[in-house]
This record gives structure tokens, sequence and C-alpha cells, in this order.
């Protein structure tokens, strides 16, 4: 009990921990819809946005939040935009609209030669990174997501599932995929510290995949996920603490463990469900 | 209390069409378009593939707006501004995603949306309605198994019970017969049929013409436009189908009933003769 015991002692790892315990729950939570609405690459796309962002930001003499805001935010309603009439697939759009965001962050980095940011906390994730402020935004985006995903469960659940039915049931299908793209935009930013740009997509995803394993019921599937990404961000910052490595990788490879145990019970459920079907 | 579905004696009109042409950017599905259908009608939409029936539909429920004329439904409310619960609508079945994890209750409950409830879990009215209801629809022994877990005939009572929770007016079914089998195909326009007796106007397109040849009062015969519609006695004529679906087809009695099929048949050898 010791070795959980010791690392409380430090504020920084308080710190780490909290943020980790809300980014896992919220990231759970939204990577449900991530999954589900087959946006997967999204979560990566806007993180890259996100870091281009920051350092046009920082470049600006503005917040590190406020530049990966801006042009985190700015990338989603463009996705939005232009997937709109269906021409353009999602994977296409974020593929030009990210990667451009991401380009001119490195453009800027490689002209500017006095750049005296250090950007591998925010690639990789990083424990000793986490400040009161981080901390302050982590948890208003967490208390926003949950709050918004729980008053619009219904909404969001009828129109990731069969979409022209929701629209003929009174659901504004495009506000709804919109706010989600908000949403989610936010809690990647607001993950950056955490996990890092390189990890955002599978804290995202891993949680979300592996409830689906445990459950075929959505209601189930989504407090599942929340409790596995909060469960797996608490023990990776600890094997973070413990190991001495990026946070992001370690929450990565527990994410990523966690799954592989999940595939192992797959059969066993499968087994018992065909037993128990008339 | 057993679910029961109510009709609007006062309405005349369940579906109203007036001068519609519809289409995407520049190729027009249908032009000048004109279609009444009265409420309290059970009426089937058949035609070839890429005639313009989904098309229809979709104007119908307002997922697609027409380039030009007036959709009115139950008399005189403007298509998209209709009250959210008061058309159903049932999907093609081969759209769903049946990995998507949610139980047949859950799917079910989607159709309650329009309640305007903000919580996500069901009151204990919602509660029995979806128990009365699944009852009604023969599914109430499998409300907590998953979608793709029941067979063709329950999956598509489901989507049934979600599109009727709200006691609507209009039921539209996109191709409900596709995909499932004989006997099954039976008891779900035998359903239907029970529930167009209880004053639910319903539209449904279908491929599948020997079945609504014996089981719905009227049709219409769809390309791009109305070939016909009345009665399937009256309709299943050679000139008629020929005209909707441009091949030669047989029309057979048999024993009082109506069955079409194409009239060049393979050979044992898989090719047509």
């Amino acid at each position: 009990m010791e070795f959980l015991l010791e690392p409380l002692e430090y504020e920084f790892f308080r710190h780490a921990l909290l943020a980790a315990f809300m980014i896992g729950a919220s990231s759970g939570l939204i990577g449900v819809y991530v999954v589900l609405r087959g946006m997967s690459y999204v979560g990566h796309g806007l993180s890259h946005a996100a870091i281009g962002g920051a350092i046009v930001g920082i470049t600006l003499n503005l917040n590190f939040y406020t530049g990966a805001c801006a042009m985190g935010l700015l990338a989603a309603l463009i996705i939005n935009k232009i997937t709109k009439n269906n021409k353009i697939k999602l994977d296409a759009a974020i593929g030009i609209v990210t990667t451009a965001m991401f380009a001119l962050g490195v453009a800027i980095v490689s002209k500017m030669r006095n750049f005296k940011q250090n950007f591998e906390a925010v690639l990789f994730g990083n424990i000793l990174g986490i400040t009161g402020e981080d901390l302050m935004i982590i948890g208003l985006v967490t208390c926003i997501t949950l709050i918004t995903m729980f008053f619009s469960y219904r909404a969001l659940l009828f129109s990731t599932f069969d979409s022209e039915a929701a629209q003929v049931s009174g659901i504004k299908t495009a506000p709804v995929q919109l706010l989600f793209s908000l949403l989610l935009t936010l809690s990647v930013i607001a993950s950056l510290n955490v996990v890092g740009v390189t990890m955002v997509a599978a804290t995202l995803i891993a949680p979300a995949v592996t409830a689906r394993m445990l459950t075929d019921s959505f209601s189930k599937m989504i407090i599942y996920s929340m409790f596995l990404g909060a469960i797996t961000g608490v023990t990776g910052m600890y094997l973070s603490y413990i190991l001495n490595v990026p946070s992001g990788t370690t929450i990565v490879l527990f994410s990523a463990l966690v799954f592989s145990l999940s595939l192992l019970i797959k059969p066993a459920r499968s087994l018992k469900k065909r037993l128990s079907l008339p | 209390m057993p679910a029961t579905f109510p009709s609007d004696p006062q309405v005349h009109h369940a579906v109203k069409l007036t001068g519609v042409t519809a289409g995407y950017e520049h190729n027009i599905v249908f032009d000048n378009l004109s279609l009444e259908i009265a409420a309290g009608q059970f009426v089937g939409i058949v035609g070839p593939t890429a005639s313009g029936k989904t098309t229809l539909l979709k104007i119908i429920l307002g997922l697609h707006s027409a380039h030009a004329g007036k959709v009115q439904l139950h008399d005189s409310t403007p298509a998209n501004k209709v009250k959210p619960g008061a058309i159903g609508y049932v999907p093609q079945l081969g759209s769903v995603d049946w990995n998507f994890p949610v139980t047949v209750a859950e799917v079910i409950t989607m159709g309650l949306y329009t309640n305007g409830r903000i919580w996500p879990w069901l009151s204990g009215q919602e509660h029995a309605r979806v128990r009365d209801l699944a009852h009604r629809l023969n599914i109430d022994n499998c409300l907590q198994h998953h979608i793709s877990d029941i067979s063709g005939g329950q999956r598509q009572r489901a989507f049934l019970a979600r599109a009727l929770i709200n006691n609507p007016k209009l039921l539209i079914l996109d191709e409900p017969t596709s995909g499932v089998d004989i006997k099954t195909q039976h008891e779900v326009l035998h359903l239907l049929s029970d529930i167009n007796r209880e004053g639910i106007s319903i539209i449904l397109t279908t491929h599948d013409l020997n079945a609504v040849a014996s089981h719905l009062p009227w049709i219409i015969c769809f390309n791009r436009g109305i070939v016909a519609q009345g009665r399937p006695r009256d309709i299943f004529t050679n000139e008629i189908m020929t005209r909707t679906y441009g091949g030669d087809i047989v029309i057979v009695k048999y024993q009082g009933h109506l069955l079409i099929a194409n009239s060049t048949p393979l050979n044992f050898n898989g090719d047509n003769q």
C-alpha cells in the first residue's frame, strides 16, 4: 500500500492524479460517441490542429490554451462545414484541415529559431507539467462535457444510431453534431498536457472499445467506458511515476492491456449469450 | 392497459403533394408530381430500383426539400413543420448498423425523444408504454436482447414499436418486407393491416409485388412519377406492370390470388432462355 500512498505526498502528483481521473472519465464518455459515429481519427486530428494553434498563440504572446482552443474550434467548425454535403468524407476533411494547422505550427517553430517553449510534455504528456491552471481548465471542461452530454443523452443516442429517423422525430441533427464536435475539441485540448498530442486518440477510443467488448447495451457501455477511462487514467499516472516515463505512454499502454484482456472475455460472453438465447 | 393508436376523424388527407419537383442537384427525379393519400389509407408504393420511391418518401418525411411545389401532411400542415411524433418512420433494415450496442428496449425508447423529457432515464409512464407496446407487438420477451440477437420479424417489430410509441397519425416504412422470409413478410403485413384498422395511415415502399398484391388495399405504381394507382386487381395488369417496370411481367390469377413473375424464366444453367 505504501507505494500507492507515497506519491500522494507530492502536490504535482495529486494534481496529475486528479487530472487523469477527470480526463479519463470525460474521454471515456465522449469516446463512446466518437467510436460509434466512426470518428476515431477526429481526436488525433484535432489534437494536431490544437498544437498548431498553441504555437501560433504563444508567438502572439497568448496563453497556451487560448491558441489551442481557437485553432481546435476553428478546425472542428471547418470540418463540420466541408463534410456537410457528403461530397468530402470525414477522414479526408480531418486529414487536410488538421494537418494544415499542425504544419502552420511547425513552420512557425522552424522560422523562429529563438522559440523557447518545450513541447515534449504536450507531445507525450508529463505528470510534472500539470499546473493548477491546467487542473482548473480540466475540471471546467469535464463539468461542461458531463452536464451537456447528460442532458443531450437521448438526442445524441438517437442521432448517432439513426440520423434520418432522429430528424423525423424532431431532433436537429446538424446542431447536435456541431455541439458534439465542440465538446470533443474542448476535451482533446484539456487532455493535451496529461496524455499528449500523440496519445489523445487512444485515450478517447480505448475505454469505449473495451466497454463495447463487455456489453451490448448502450447505457451500460457509457458507464463502463467512463469507469474504465478513469481507472486507466489513474493507473497510468501511477505507472508513469513508478517507471519514470511520460504519462501519456503509460495511460495508453495500460488501456491497451485492458482492451487485450477484454478480447479474452468476449468469447466467454458470446458462449454464455448463445446458451441463454431461446 | 393495452396500447392503442387513436386516429383523428377530422383529418381528410394524410399526404397531399401538389406540383412537386424533386431531385438531387441537376438530376430531377420527378417533376410536377401531385398525389393525394387520404387519412386512414394503407398504401404500397411499388416501382423499379432508382424510380424515385425513396426520394418520394424523403419528401413526405421532410428529410429532403422539394425544388418546387407544395407538400402538406394532415391537411394543411407544411411537411417540414409537422409536430414531432406525428409521423412514425421505419427505415430499411438493411441500413441499420446491427453491431451498434443497443438492446430492443433502447431502440424502442429512442422514439420517446419527442416527449420533451430531458432526463436520460425513463419515467414510470414511459416504462409502462414501452412494456405495453412490446407486449402488443409480441417482443416483450426480448426487450433486453441485443438487436442482432433477435429474428428478422422481431427486428422489424422493434423498429415498428419505436415508430408507434408516440401514437403517430401516419406511419411510413421503407421496404419493410425486404431481407425477411416469406412467413415474416406475411406476419409484418398482417400486423400493419391491424395497425391500419385502428386508424393510422400507412405508406410503404416495396419490391415484393406478390406480398402487396395479396395484403394491401391500394397500390401506387411509381417510376419517376405516378404510372397508375388503384386496387391491386386493377393495378396488377400486364400493361401497367410493363409501363412501370419496362419489361414483360406475367400476372397469373390462382385460387383468387394474384401471382406476379418475370416472363423470362431462367433455365437450369442459370441463363435467360
